[in-house]
């Protein structure tokens, strides 16, 4: 589905990713882990196609497309969807009206009939149980005023009104309280399915304990530095991300 | 300043009005020592007035061939009930108007009769209040004009439901059109009086349409007045809306410039009784080379008032757009509370955005805020949209909108808010 083959990147002079190879297939999940500023979340960004990184090496291949020659919006419309870190509040759109558009957006790409008013209620509300959301949030501004669980829940939303093939977590756990983790946790288990596949980055092994991964990658420096099973996130859990850091100091030295 | 045709038409209608001509003569007299304001004139630096006048402008606002049928093609569309007041070249047309109103509720008559019946004195005290803060070429020469004006009255208690909106006719067939309308309203005790203001170009020439309305509220009336203007770029517009609040109330004025070659919006507020409060709402999404220029005067003289001010530009192409807003808290208006916004978003590469704010205050007890930005669109805000594989454009235009909608909002009217909602989302190119 994923195929990222020597991905380097930079912001501005400063180069985060260094040569990313990760190949993710149909039915996955997959977790990138490491320590702040090791590129985790510049690798989402870049792959949702924030126009403040610029690409200067390798590919990514997304069902079979160059996923880096696409704008965002097209990289959405193939499937790829971000649950971003800091979801941004906007207001005078209302949430309901922007997934609406989204939604119909993507339908028009695939050659498919927009959702009339009717059909799309139901789904919104079918959708609203998996992360237990409320109506009335939906009528507000798009994440004007949400708390962090519920802008966090409204990005789960969002993913399953636009079931994407892969999606992409960004530090999704991060200011969660553990009931708001549990809640967005079981609404990505839901979607999980033998077709899509899922990206989870995080810093902390707890949301790994609710999304089990099948694949874990500790993220250094800007390279992948370990992969295993999850059995590696506890590890480092339990060790600290300092033992990797010795470890490849041990390796150069 | 000499203009053969201005100076023709004032000489043909001079003493013509029994009511009004001593005040237009006094106006005339202004306008010949005044003249017209140049860019070296503080409160004009940025808006070149003066070329807009024209040798051979139609100045005759008694002659148009404008049918009743082609007046009425162009009101508000929809289910939109209205007291209409018609204009064309700057003369009410009696004729031409209708009212869904009582006269038990709403009176309309010419500014020339009311200056001579049971209205004449609050005519004689009234007219022409605005000149004290307009003392340019621009306001007396309107006012030397006044007598094809209107009068409109809202009746003590009385709730005038369906809004009075005021057509401008500007027929500019045969050639440059410069027309005069003035107005005068007298919101009585405890009325509730909604207006509209719209002008219409009809004609492939240029126009120039130079206004004045004064507006007078006295105690517990409330009025919501709406200026929307979109003339096309062939029409310019200098105009004042003068609100006077006589005893404590409320007064709304929402400004919205969607096109226009010149425009140049003077509002203000005279808040003159303890205890009211007015709102100053403004919208100007411009493009071409559209220039559109907000003055705003908020007045606080008496205590415990309390006024709110949201201006919003957006701008494109190589469009300009100008706020200038002043605020007076004058020595006796203690616990004034005055607030005053103003913010820009810049798409055109060649568009520009000047904005002052002015405050002046004299009073010691006092909570006055102001701000003003000019900046782009929010790319994060872009970038979110647009990772929910909403295209560029369409991203653009709802963020443009979301912008725009709090200003919008403000009208109180479902019909007009609709209407101007509905332009407002064709010149994004974007609708639900």
């Amino acid at each position: 589905m994923l195929k990222i083959d020597n991905l380097q990147a930079r912001i501005e002079e400063k180069e985060i990713l260094k040569g990313i190879n990760l190949e993710i297939k149909p039915g996955e999940v997959h977790a990138i882990m490491g320590p702040n500023g090791s590129g985790k979340s510049t690798l989402a960004s870049v792959l949702a196609g924030r126009e403040d990184y610029e690409v200067t090496g390798g590919s990514v291949d997304f069902l079979g497309k160059d996923l880096l020659e696409m704008a965002p919006e097209d990289r959405a419309k193939e499937g790829l969807f971000l649950a971003f870190q800091y979801p941004v509040e906007i207001p005078g759109v209302s949430t309901t009206n922007f997934i609406k558009t989204a939604v119909n957006e993507k339908r028009k790409y695939q050659g498919l009939e927009p959702l009339d008013a009717a059909q799309f209620l139901k789904t919104m509300k079918e959708k609203m149980q998996l992360v237990q959301i409320n109506q009335s949030l939906l009528s507000r501004s798009l994440n004007e005023g949400f708390s962090g669980g519920e802008k966090k829940r409204n990005e789960i939303f969002q993913m399953a009104m636009l079931e994407p093939k892969l999606g992409i977590l960004d530090e999704t756990d991060s200011g969660l309280d553990i009931d708001a983790l549990r809640i967005v946790a079981n609404g990505v288990n839901q979607l999980r399915s033998k077709d899509n596949a899922f990206l989870v980055v995080t810093h902390y092994q707890r949301l790994l304990d609710y999304i089990v991964p099948d694949f874990v990658h500790v993220l250094y420096n800007g390279k992948i530095v370990r992969s295993g099973t999850k059995e590696l996130a506890l590890e480092l859990e339990e060790k600290g991300y300092d033992f990797i850091k010795a470890e490849l100091e041990a390796t150069t030295a | 300043m000499e203009i053969t045709s201005l100076n023709k038409a004032f000489e043909q209608k001079r003493s013509g009005s029994a009511t009004l001509g001593t005040f237009e003569e006094q106006n005339w007299s202004s306008f010949d020592q005044w003249g017209l304001p140049a860019l070296k004139h503080e409160e004009w630096k940025y808006t070149r007035i003066r070329t807009l006048f024209k040798e051979g402008m139609l100045v005759d606002g008694a002659v148009s061939s404008l049918s009743e049928e082609t007046i009425h093609q162009h009101f508000l569309p929809g289910e939109l009930a209205a007291n209409a007041v018609v204009f064309v070249n700057g003369i009410y047309q009696s004729a031409l108007s209708h009212y869904t109103a009582g006269t038990d509720q709403l009176i309309v008559k010419s500014l020339e009769t009311a200056a001579g019946d049971e209205d004449a004195d609050f005519v004689k005290k009234h007219l022409g209040h605005s000149q004290q803060y307009h003392k340019d070429g621009i306001n007396a020469l309107n006012g030397a004009f006044a007598a094809g004006g209107v009068f409109i009255r809202a009746k003590k208690g009385k709730q005038v439901v369906d809004p009075v909106v005021i057509y401008h006719f500007s027929d500019s067939t045969t050639g440059f059109r410069f027309s005069q309308p003035r107005i005068l309203v007298h919101a009585e005790a405890a009325s509730e009086l909604q207006i509209l203001e719209t002008y219409i170009r009809i004609g492939s020439e240029e126009s120039l349409t130079n206004e004045v309305i004064e507006i007078c509220a006295e105690t517990d009336a409330h009025v919501h007045y709406v200026k929307l203007q979109n003339e096309g770029t062939g029409a310019s517009h200098t105009g004042t809306t003068h609100i006077r609040q006589l005893g404590r109330c409320t007064t709304h004025a929402v400004t919205i410039t969607l096109s226009g070659m010149l425009v140049r919006n003077n509002l203000n507020m005279i808040m003159e009784a303890a205890n009211s409060e007015s709102h100053m709402y403004g919208l100007y999404l411009l493009n071409g080379k559209t220039l559109a220029d907000n003055h705003t005067i908020v007045d606080n003289q008496m205590p415990n008032c309390l006024s709110n001010e949201l201006y919003k530009g957006i701008m494109d192409e190589e469009s300009t757009g100008v706020f200038n807003g002043k605020i007076f808290v004058r020595q006796d208006a203690q616990k004034t509370n005055a607030y005053q916004s103003n913010k820009n978003i810049l798409i055109g590469n060649q568009s520009s955005a000047n904005t002052k704010p002015q405050l002046e205050i004299f009073a010691d007890d006092v909570k006055c805020s102001h701000g003003c930005t000019v900046g782009k669109l929010d790319e994060n805000a872009l970038f979110y949209l647009k990772a929910r594989g909403i295209p560029d454009d369409k991203a653009k235009a709802l963020l443009l909108h979301a912008f725009a909608v709090d200003v919008l909002d403000q009208i109180k009217s479902d019909a007009i808010r609709a209407y101007a909602d509905q332009l407002i989302s064709e010149r994004l190119s974007y609708s639900e």
